[in-house]
């Protein structure tokens, strides 16, 4: 057998898990890597900050459901990923990155840029390895790629020392995988499928609240037909936006701090509640205490952990969502269930009584009405991420979603400057179709220098800046809760225009909604990179507005 | 975190985890990450050489340990968790106590009450003796309490090692795997 490096082990093992594309920057310890690359046919695409080159990873993975790679050096390259890794954490993404590490020998001697990122990282990833041989590597990656997108997905890091990387072996490359403590797959157990499908057959007002597992797990079509089936309205989660077509009749949109009124109001009157790979994070039940009181709450997660952690539940059904919708619906099916028309009714008249106040388009730069706008002109399958903060829960409200895996936003961990990097990853992942970064001008402002790696790299992503000169939802908060003492909130912004051009991007700052429909159209076009600086007022409030710490029945902004 | 209730359950949860490097880091790493109260660990290694035990004894209820139990097993180097139900389970720990010895009386007295609860002398000085005992942790805090007023120089506690009664083993359904 011929020997080969760790590096190119590396990149062998990574081609075998059908990686074709690498988001990184190169450094000192992981100079053998980056040797290898250099006769490799997989891209890579050199970011300007490692917290962006992570992003992009998370933003190809919610794209694709599959793996997202990044690499950094070690060091401060591996710190900066510490951003990205945790975000992906949070959302449970199926994220890769690889660190070099300084050689062995200097581990632990406080080398020039040596950094513990396995214990760094420890808390923030599914796993983390250091392979400390060669050999090791094939069976390191393979390991890494089924951990990261089987179970509850998420990110894996890969801690190479710089020796290891050098070093040759005879290296064998392996398709099995042997992990003797982690087994992703749970039988179901029928005694609890069993109770939830008697809660559901017995229910009056069934409502469905679909999380970010629902995608992971694919089970969209599973999710529709259940809904369908018992005439649950289904409400989402941040994170499972998209996970049901929010122009389905039975569509409550999202649920939450910032939720529509009507999902939160039938959230609430319930009978009977399936949850569905969700978590029960304090921004999607409010109050937890108040959350669901009088209803039976049904919980289907594939992640054990998650089974009241931090709700109790009457049902917990513990596996992959898409196994047990089928499993429910087959269940169902045989009892002869009809859809409960009464609650049907129910449902439509709420979703009409509050369509009136938040439908309007306006000629005026609004943010709903510049979210309508760029709907309208968006085909069904464009993908749309979100920095965070207003601009996000804008779109959450005002943005409808139609197609699986197009709405891509940081729930959990809530990062600033996530949207455009991610963007970024979701168009090298789907050329095709037109990614647009809903952007607040305090986000952008923190990874605007991906800007550098779109142009360099012909990735014409789309950032649409809602512009109101400060951090919008800080701002929010001091008005609402803080007696408009607004502190250190007011940002002063560079021309958006001029730094798009700066940077070989396209840029327009528009005055009303036709220039921003001619500023999209001809950035749809485009094939380099655009920038629209849209300026909104700086007192609009994202609303309707749950108010931290309250019940979901105790929604601001709703008449 | 000032406001953690205290909790006066206990539980005992044993483990078997990869032996490698980086795991009781890993292990002790999410007890402090999501809250939990570690009250002893012990660990060490097992008959199998690639696999170790940790024997965990935790504050907190019945709810906690659950989620204990949920957060271990959701870590890839951690092989096989159970909690251990105290009725059904043989627990030791080993304490050394090195204790002031003023005079031939006191000596005396210490080694009687050694020799009651079973324990060895494994250390004479003039003026100083190291007791080894073993034994359930409330023999062992009857001896300390017992002897404390003599002076205790220096006290190594070990943690609880535990393993259930009868033949049935965590390891065999390990080795399925």
């Amino acid at each position: 057998m011929e020997e080969i490096s760790g590096a190119k082990a590396l990149l062998e093992a990574l081609k075998r898990e059908k990686v074709d594309v690498i988001f990184g920057i190169p450094g000192g310890a992981i100079l053998p890597v980056y040797d290898e690359l250099y006769e490799s046919d997989i891209r890579h695409i050199l970011c300007r900050h490692e917290q962006s080159a992570a992003h992009m990873a998370d933003g190809y993975a919610r794209a694709t459901g599959r793996p997202g790679v990044c690499f950094a050096t070690s060091g401060p390259g591996a710190t900066n990923l510490v951003t990205g890794i945790a975000t992906a954490y949070m959302d449970s993404s199926p994220v890769v990155a690889v660190t070099g590490q300084v050689p062995k020998a200097m581990i632990g001697k406080d080398s020039f840029q040596e950094i513990d990122i396995i214990g760094i990282t420890t808390p923030i990833t599914k796993h983390n390895f250091q392979p400390l041989k060669a050999r090791e590597i094939p069976m390191v990656v393979k390991a890494a790629f089924y951990i990261a997108s089987t179970g509850r997905p998420g990110p894996v890091l890969i801690d190479i020392p710089k020796d290891v990387q050098t070093e040759k072996d005879e290296i064998a490359f392996t398709d099995e995988v042997k992990l003797r403590g982690y087994n992703p797959y749970i039988p179901l157990r029928m005694d609890e499928v069993k109770k939830a499908v008697k809660l559901i057959y017995d229910s009056e007002k069934p409502v469905i609240l679909a999380g970010g597992g629902v995608k992971s797990s694919n089970a969209f079509e599973e999710l529709r037909e259940l809904s369908e089936m018992i005439q649950a309205p289904v409400a989402t989660t941040l994170m499972g936006k998209g996970a049901f077509p929010e122009d389905h009749p039975l569509s409550l949109g999202i649920v939450g701090m910032h939720g529509t009124p009507e999902a939160n109001r039938l959230t609430m009157e319930a009978d009977v509640v399936l949850a569905i790979g969700i978590r029960f994070s304090d921004r999607t039940t409010g109050n937890i205490e108040e959350f669901c009181v009088d209803s039976k709450l049904i919980h289907i997660d594939i992640d054990e952990a998650e089974i009241e952690k931090n709700k109790d539940v009457d049902v917990a059904i513990v596996g992959d969502a898409k196994e047990a919708l089928k499993t429910i619906i087959e269940a169902l099916r045989s009892n002869g269930i009809a859809g409960k028309e009464g609650w049907r009714e129910r449902v439509l008249t709420i979703k009409e009584y509050y369509k009136g106040e938040n439908m309007d388009e306006h000629p005026k730069l609004t943010p709903p009405s510049v979210l309508k706008t760029l709907r309208k002109m968006l085909p069904e399958d464009a993908i749309i991420t979100t920095e965070v903060g207003q601009n996000q829960m804008w779109a959450a409200l005002h943005f409808k979603v139609f197609k699986p895996r197009t709405f891509i936003s940081s729930g959990g961990l809530g990062t600033m400057g996530f949207g455009f990097p991610a963007a970024i990853g979701a168009k090298v992942a789907a050329p095709h179709v037109p990614v647009v970064d809903v952007a607040g001008d305090g986000s952008f402002c923190m990874t605007e220098n991906s800007l550098s790696t779109a142009v360099a790299e012909k990735i014409p992503v789309i950032v649409l800046i809602l512009n109101n000169e400060r951090l919008g939802m800080v701002a929010q908060w001091q008005r609402l809760f803080y007696g408009r003492r607004y502190s250190a909130v007011e940002l002063r912004n560079p021309d958006f225009v001029k730094l798009a051009e700066s940077y070989g991007a396209q840029g327009w700052r528009v005055a009303d909604i036709n220039e921003l429909k001619d500023a999209l159209s001809r950035s749809l076009e485009s094939e380099i990179p655009s920038v629209i600086d849209v300026p909104i007022s700086p007192e609009e409030d994202v609303m309707p507005m749950v108010p931290p710490g309250k019940g979901l029945a105790e929604i601001m902004g709703v008449t | 975190m000032d406001d953690v209730q205290p909790y006066n359950r206990m539980a005992l949860i044993s483990t078997i985890v990869e032996h490698k490097p980086g795991v009781l880091f890993k292990v002790s790493n999410m007890f402090r990450r999501r809250g939990f109260n570690i009250e002893s660990i012990s660990v060490g290694p097992t008959e199998h050489p690639d696999l170790a035990r940790m024997t965990i004894m935790i504050r907190g209820d019945e709810k906690i340990a659950g989620q204990v139990v949920k957060q271990l097993r959701k870590l890839v180097e951690v092989i096989s968790v159970q909690i251990l139900d105290e009725d059904q389970t043989v627990q030791r720990e080993l304490a050394l106590v090195k204790i002031r010895v003023e005079n031939p009386d006191i000596r005396r007295e210490i080694m009687d009450y050694t020799n009651i609860f079973r324990g060895r002398i494994v250390d004479v000085a003039p003026n100083s003796l190291i007791v080894e005992i073993t034994g359930t942790p409330d023999k062992m805090d009857a001896f300390i309490n017992l002897i404390r007023r003599f002076g205790i120089l220096e006290l190594s506690r070990t943690g609880i090692t535990a393993l259930s009664r009868g033949e049935a083993t965590i390891i065999k359904t390990v080795r399925a795997i």
